[in-house]
């Protein structure tokens, strides 16, 4: 039996198509993916993503445990409430998860995960965290939903008191705030404007209906796909995994290598592989008729590769993926698909931005 | 509750068939194998001529979810396409049984018509998907 979030009943009322997702019951889509994707990249849509996982980690050495557990430096984070997205390795260099992580004291930061990876992420942190005397609390009281697109702070604005709207006002990106009973943060999965904001459960039902009634629309997993694709975001799993080096993921720029006497997990393997060399993770673009999609062989003449995520993009009109190549790619690669191949150009992984094609 | 018109015959592979008399048939997918497929963005159709055998795959609907293969449920000539679905893939999800048809195929075989399924036959099949 799958797990249901808090708010099961909200999306059966908005006419849900529900499926499995990693032993969650989560909305497909409300009817059409594409109207959804178009609506946050236009005005404003919302997701549950109460299936995510909130840890928070207490205790005066948190920092210290931090630096050493993630390949991102939390030292970065200076001003209480800002985030800071990271790779989470293993000793070899593989990827066990990537997570948000915002500083909201000196003893107290908090952890945002994925839900396919809650088992092994706790077993991982509470492994690294004894010694540190870190207190690791999962945060299962919480529901979260995304607020996305262009319209969604103002459309979340009209449900915030006065206090609340004082908190938030003038948030940069990749800030979170306990405002009330909502902890908000300029953080998202699409590319786009907006929130994520965690609530306790028993206000998630009617906050969703607030949010309906303020003219935010409902977004389903399919949608969240194709956003996030389009923002080149990854997608744990699918573009990276604990076999994959973050330097093959397009997660380069997660990691801290300074200062040098840093010691983060993984690290040693890293300096390896990055001396070594690694595949790189780029974005393809076939603005021909098809589609692109996940496990596709890809060649190019300095050997094959895959495409991770590939997909029909609603805001360009034509099929975008992303895919590991050899480094040595060039500017086009071309995709087995169904037995033909297809010539492909290969560009950075980021196709569209704040509703604006990048590419 | 998927919606499967009385006066259709069904291929187990979703396709739909409708009698436009003088031997000529037209041919979709039904509402449940849209439904499966979600948003459709593009559709491969055939030539207007081509011969086609019973079971060949003969054209293929993309969606957000999975390029899925057409089969031809009877043999023949396929003697038109609905060019709409080119500029227009969403009618196969609005319209599966209208105006998001996908071709038409001139039997070559009437005899094959027997094997296909009446919708009681095929609601069975989606029951068990």
């Amino acid at each position: 039996m799958a797990q249901q979030t808090v708010l099961f009943a909200k999306h059966v009322e908005c006419g849900a198509k529900m499926v499995d997702f990693h032993g969650w019951d989560m909305p497909l889509n409300y009817g059409s993916q594409i109207e959804e994707h178009h609506n946050v990249r236009q005005d404003a849509g919302m997701f549950d993503v109460s299936h995510m996982t909130i840890v928070d980690l207490k205790g005066p050495n948190t920092r210290n445990f931090l630096r050493y557990l993630l390949a991102n430096d939390v030292n970065k984070l200076t001003v209480s409430g800002k985030a800071l997205y990271s790779g989470m390795l293993n000793e070899a260099g593989g990827v066990i998860d990537d997570l948000i992580v915002y500083f909201l004291a000196e003893d107290f930061f908090r952890l945002v995960v994925n839900s396919a990876t809650r088992e092994k992420d706790l077993a991982w942190i509470n492994k690294q965290a004894a010694e540190f005397n870190v207190t690791v609390t999962e945060r299962p009281e919480f529901a979260m939903i995304a607020v996305q697109g262009p319209q969604a702070k103002a459309k979340v604005a009209t449900l915030l008191t006065e206090e609340q709207k004082a908190a938030v006002a003038g948030m940069k990106p990749f800030f979170g705030v306990q405002a009330g009973s909502l902890f908000i943060a300029t953080t998202g999965y699409t590319g786009e404007d907006g929130y994520e904001i965690s609530l306790p459960n028993e206000e998630a039902a009617d906050f969703w209906q607030k949010l309906l009634d303020a003219g935010v629309k409902p977004a389903g997993l399919g949608a969240r796909d194709t956003l996030r694709l389009e923002a080149g975001m990854n997608l744990y799993g699918q573009d990276m995994d604990e076999t994959v080096s973050p330097l093959a993921a397009n997660m380069g720029w997660t990691i801290a290598w300074e200062p040098s006497d840093r010691n983060f997990i993984g690290r040693a393997a890293l300096e390896q592989q990055k001396a070594a060399g690694t595949m790189k993770l780029v974005g393809l673009v076939m603005e021909q008729k098809g589609v692109l999609r996940h496990g596709q062989k890809v060649v190019t003449e300095g050997g094959e590769g895959e495409i991770t995520s590939g997909t029909f993009s609603p805001t360009l009109g034509f099929s975008i993926a992303m895919a590991r190549v050899p480094a040595s790619t060039g500017d086009t690669a071309e995709v087995d698909i169904r037995g033909k191949l297809v010539q492909v150009k290969v560009v950075k992984p980021n196709f569209v931005r704040m509703g604006k094609k990048v590419i | 509750m998927s919606n499967i018109p009385n006066d259709l015959k069904y291929a187990p592979s979703h396709e739909w068939v409708r009698d436009e008399g003088n031997g000529v048939f037209t041919v979709g997918i039904s509402e449940h194998a849209q439904d499966l497929l979600g948003d459709m963005v593009f559709v491969e159709l055939p030539d207007v001529g081509d011969t086609v055998a019973q079971g060949d795959d003969v054209a293929v609907a993309e969606s957000v979810k999975a390029a899925s293969d057409i089969y031809a449920p009877v043999s023949g000539e396929i003697v038109a396409v609905n060019d709409a679905l080119n500029d227009s893939p969403e009618l196969v999800n609005s319209a599966p049984y209208g105006d998001g048809w996908m071709f038409q195929i001139r039997i070559s075989d009437e005899s094959e018509l027997a094997g296909l399924l009446d919708a009681a036959g095929y609601q069975s099949v989606v029951d068990e998907d």
